[in-house]
């Protein structure tokens, strides 16, 4: 033992290399590095609260320190029998009070935010946007009641602007995180609904987690939030709203998918305006970031994850071998060629560098 | 006298010894095995949990055994690791301090014990018949309602059973604090590690109700078709949020609060100084205490409550910071001044104070209500958590076995065995859970069975098990020294640290009869205060005379033995009626122990005034 300093030493070492790791969260995924309005808020109201804390901290180790060097017993001390103090009065007003005016300083930041985060007064608002999630094992479904689109996994939003969420799931309770934009709000069954808001401040694909413990596959239930510019939007939009889930596709490969796709997968499956199904909206499918959120978009990866789901995401609702390989092949050209819309995740992808 | 005859046989009568014993010092040390075999369990499943997350999309074990793995650690460690360890020092300690012969209620002290055992194996027997529970150690409907297999119905059997057994226990101890301290040992004279016993046991009382409450709902919504928690038919998910954590959050007090009294009594001994604000202590236990009802709500900021709850808890759970704080200044201004001896007890404790401030500091973060929208559900709320259990009770139990060891085993655990097992413990306690706070803002939610390459998060959980098997390797040594204590240390004298409490009073181990006269208490640290005027022990407030003692009892075995029994009916009826065999069978035997217990005269019996005195003085 090296004294007590020493055993603070590995507290100290990893406070930094912590924080150097800190640095280093990815950019769309980090809490700490905030692309929105209400992450934010929140990061600044976490600086607040650490700053306070530190204060106290700071204040403790350094009586804990002054106290094991100074008052350590040294040898022949052992019959010293030290003053027998019952307390001090003063003192202890102090550290009663001070601690009670630190904490009012935090509090009304707190309350602050926590309303502010809670205001939907612009939801109203005409030209308000108000999108419908529904959290799903192990899927997200995205509805934009008053356009009449749906999608799903990739949640398209206009950067700059603020965007409500009406958030229920058809299940068990899950959790909304789009940490680099905002805090999480849980998804309830049942009539009991939750709005929030998303505001990004800047366009960028950014990284969504379902963040309440909702089965098997909750660690896989990732989805996208893609931020696109006002105008793209609005093009996104219109683009949506003209599907024609009917289009003959080009190729045999993919008319026979289609086939397929009618014949196997519509019971659950929609491409289209529609409520959320047993599975996940498919329209522009074409340009999504991932397969079902978490598999690299190819089309060996799409076969697969046709063939046999529960590979992937264990204990979700899509029945595996459900066709043959062959179909499974054909329905991947089908998918893969619905391409919807021109505005697509690589319309953001030049500003997302920095 | 039966007890001391029986520990002369064999192997088989010193089992059935413990199987019927109701001595509060015989039950200390069942508490303390089975608590520290599920400790032990809880620890491989945290390994396993760990070495899952050591690298990115790893496959070391599946999805569903992640989750099931969870489950039961958080599970195993809160209610059958933390709890029955609490119980093992409560039994040992409290009558000691207060200079009492035993609990108020023997057999139910017995009863409460088996109760427990048997709850904490009928949910552990789960990992054999099919899969443990699987909705995380919180159990929200409607995932836990819907979850197939049995694997919740243990959940929900063991621990009703269990937590019967925890209710019993809290008020066995209220009852004994209250009613059995010795002459001259008023409130404000008794041992801070009584009095927060005291205030965990009246926490006991008001919140393990609501989870019977909520455990009967689920019952009911899995085995009998109800719909408590069915949205789809009128039921409301909601309701178990709110009963699990109105029992939950004390849950958290009542086990801290005990060894925030025993690193009182520690810090004391060692510093050779009186509790500085001891009645500031007491008043903090008891703000914590009341308090800790009041906050519930703060694991729920993200349900969807609305603002103005939300800013509520939210204040109300900054609250708590306060007495908590002074208790901390308490501790550094009781060594302030004194003779700070560095004993392995001490060691953890003071290891527990700069940990203990930061699951504090993080815990006044996490109630900035809006903040914790970022913080919840992820590695930062698992660290926060870890740095109070961890940092918390269990730095406090080890603290508390080193320091009662010869109390309750009649040996002094040896000291430099203790040294080596804190560092790999400490360092690696650290380096597991400071760097989760940070995987949790940088965005891994918990609960999570894998992360993917590019998130950034794989340094971190790399250090995170790292870490963690440094704590297996402080755990190993920890054992290796009680086996090495018991084969080659000396015995222990009654007083090994100096103390100032009525337990040092007594030889180690005490006899079962505890104080051959009830002693007199004059002030706080009672034994210190004799001690201080020259005197070798305390002054007996009573003359010799014949002690009455309680009858062992097979009775609180059976009963317990009897739910375990029915309790696998109940999970199965839903399969088979014929399951209701094993229910009736069950039940039978529990009842009819009761009815037996209820009929039959146990007076109990004397030590006569002349076996004492042939005992001499054992001092």
């Amino acid at each position: 033992m090296k004294g007590w300093i020493g055993k603070l030493r590995p507290v100290f070492i990893f406070s930094v290399l912590a924080l150097f790791l800190a640095g280093c969260g990815e950019d769309n995924l980090s809490a700490l590095k905030p692309k929105g309005y209400g992450a934010e808020l929140l990061l600044d109201l976490m600086m607040i609260s650490i700053a306070i804390m530190l204060f106290v901290f700071v204040i403790v180790m350094a009586i804990y320190t002054f106290v094991l060097i100074r008052y350590r017993r040294r040898k022949g001390e052992e019959d010293y029998v030290p003053k027998q103090t019952e307390g001090n009065k003063s003192l202890e007003v102090i550290w009663t009070v001070i601690p009670i005016l630190l904490l009012l300083i935090l509090a009304v930041p707190t309350v602050q935010a926590t309303f502010d985060l809670a205001d939907d007064s612009g939801k109203s608002a005409d030209d308000a946007i108000t999108i419908e999630v529904t959290g799903n094992q192990y899927w997200w479904h995205f509805n934009y009641p008053d356009q009449e689109v749906s999608t799903s996994q990739d949640l398209y939003i206009p950067a700059g602007e603020r965007v409500y969420l009406d958030m229920t799931s058809s299940d068990v309770i899950h959790s909304f995180w789009v940490p680099s934009i905002a805090g999480k709000m849980d998804t309830n069954p049942g009539g009991n609904e939750n709005t929030m808001y998303l505001e990004a401040y800047e366009e960028g694909v950014y990284w969504g987690h379902c963040a309440e413990l909702c089965g098997e596959s909750h660690s896989l239930m990732d989805f996208r939030v893609v931020a696109v510019s006002p105008e793209e939007y609005d093009q996104w939009i219109s683009d949506m709203q003209n599907i024609d889930p009917e289009a003959t596709p080009e190729t045999q490969s993919a008319q026979d998918g289609k086939a397929a796709f009618e014949n196997s997968c519509m019971g659950c499956h929609a491409i289209g305006n529609s409520p959320a199904g047993v599975g996940p909206n498919l329209s522009n499918f074409a340009n999504r970031t991932k397969i079902a959120g978490i598999l690299d978009y190819n089309k060996e990866n799409l076969v697969n994850w046709i063939m046999d789901p529960d590979e992937y995401k264990p204990g979700n609702k899509m029945q595996g071998y459900n066709v043959s390989e062959e179909e499974a092949q054909q329905i991947a050209d089908y998918l893969m060629q619905l391409d919807h819309s021109e505005v697509t995740p690589e319309s953001v992808s030049s500003s997302e560098e920095e | 006298m039966s007890n001391a005859i029986a520990q002369q046989r064999g192997l088989g009568a010193m089992i059935w010894d413990y199987i019927t014993t109701v001595d509060h010092k015989k039950i200390a040390h069942l508490y303390l095995v089975a608590g520290g075999l599920f400790f032990l369990i809880g620890g491989l499943e945290a390994m396993i949990i760990r070495i899952q997350l050591m690298q990115p999309e790893s496959e070391f074990i599946s999805a569903g055994l992640y989750n099931e793995m969870i489950t039961m650690h958080g599970t195993t460690m809160i209610f059958l690791a933390a709890m029955p360890l609490i119980f093992a020092l409560m039994n040992a300690v409290v009558p000691l301090q207060i200079g009492a012969r035993d609990v108020a209620f023997p057999f139910l002290n017995s009863l409460g014990f088996w109760l427990f055992l048997f709850g904490g194996l009928l949910l552990n027997v789960s990992w054999f018949t099919g899969g443990a529970p699987d909705a995380g150690w919180t159990n929200y409907a409607p995932l836990s309602t819907t979850s197939p297999g049995h694997g919740v119905d243990y959940y929900v059997m063991g621990l009703q059973i269990s937590g019967a057994g925890t209710l019993i226990g809290g008020i066995n101890f209220l009852v004994t604090i209250i009613n059995m301290r010795a002459p001259g040992m008023t409130y404000m004279r008794m041992p801070l590690f009584t009095w927060t016993s005291f205030i965990t046991s009246v926490l006991i009382l008001f919140a393990f109700p609501a989870l019977t409450v909520g455990l009967f709902l689920m019952m009911f919504d899995r085995m009998f078709g109800s719909a408590f928690f069915d949205v789809t038919a009128g039921g409301n998910e909601i309701i178990w949020e709110h009963l699990f954590w109105i029992f939950g959050h004390p849950e958290v007090y009542i086990l801290i609060l005990p060894l925030f009294g025993a690193f009182s009594d520690i810090i004391s001994t060692f510093s050779k100084k009186r509790l500085f604000g001891y009645s500031a202590m007491v008043f903090a236990t008891v703000l914590i205490g009341f308090l800790g009802f009041m906050v519930w709500a703060h694991h729920m900021f993200t349900v969807g409550l609305g603002p103005i709850a939300n800013s509520i808890f939210a204040v109300s759970t900054m609250a708590i910071a306060v007495p908590t704080g002074i208790k901390i200044f308490n501790w550094l201004f009781t060594m302030w001044g004194g003779s700070i001896k560095m004993t392995a007890a001490m060691l953890w404790t003071l290891a527990f104070i700069p940990s203990f401030t930061i699951g504090g500091m993080t815990g006044v973060m996490l109630a900035s209500a809006a903040a914790d929208y970022q913080y919840h559900d992820t590695y930062f709320v698992v660290g926060h958590f870890h740095y109070v259990i961890v940092g918390g009770v269990v730095f406090g139990i080890f603290a508390a076995l080193h320091y009662w060891w010869p109390k309750m085993f009649g040996k002094v655990l040896n000291e430099k065995l203790g040294h080596i097992a804190f560092w790999p413990f400490f360092v690696g306690f650290h380096l597991t859970f400071f760097i989760q706070h940070f995987l949790g803002l940088m965005g891994m939610p918990r609960r999570y069975w894998t992360y993917f390459e590019g998130q950034s998060l794989a340094t971190g959980n790399m250090i995170s098990t790292v870490g963690a098997f440094l704590m297996a390797i402080g755990t190993l040594v920890f054992l290796y020294n009680v086996v090495y204590t018991a084969i080659k240390e000396p015995k222990a004298s009654a007083d090994p640290w100096d103390g100032r409490t009525l337990e040092w009073s007594i030889p180690s181990s005490p006899p079962f009869y505890n104080f051959k006269q009830t002693p007199l208490v004059r002030g706080l640290d009672p034994l210190w205060i004799e001690k201080m005027e020259g005197r070798k022990g305390v002054t007996p407030a009573e003359p010799l005379g014949d002690i009455h003692m309680p009858n062992g009892s097979v009775l609180p075995f059976l009963m317990s033995l009897g739910l375990f029994i029915a309790g696998f009916g109940f999970i199965y009826q839903v399969d088979n009626n014929l399951w209701y065999i094993a229910v009736a069978i069950g039940m039978g035997l529990t009842l009819g122990s009761m009815l037996t217990r209820s009929l039959k005269d146990d007076l109990g019996y004397h030590i006569h005034k002349e076996d004492l005195i042939e005992k001499g003085d054992g001092k």
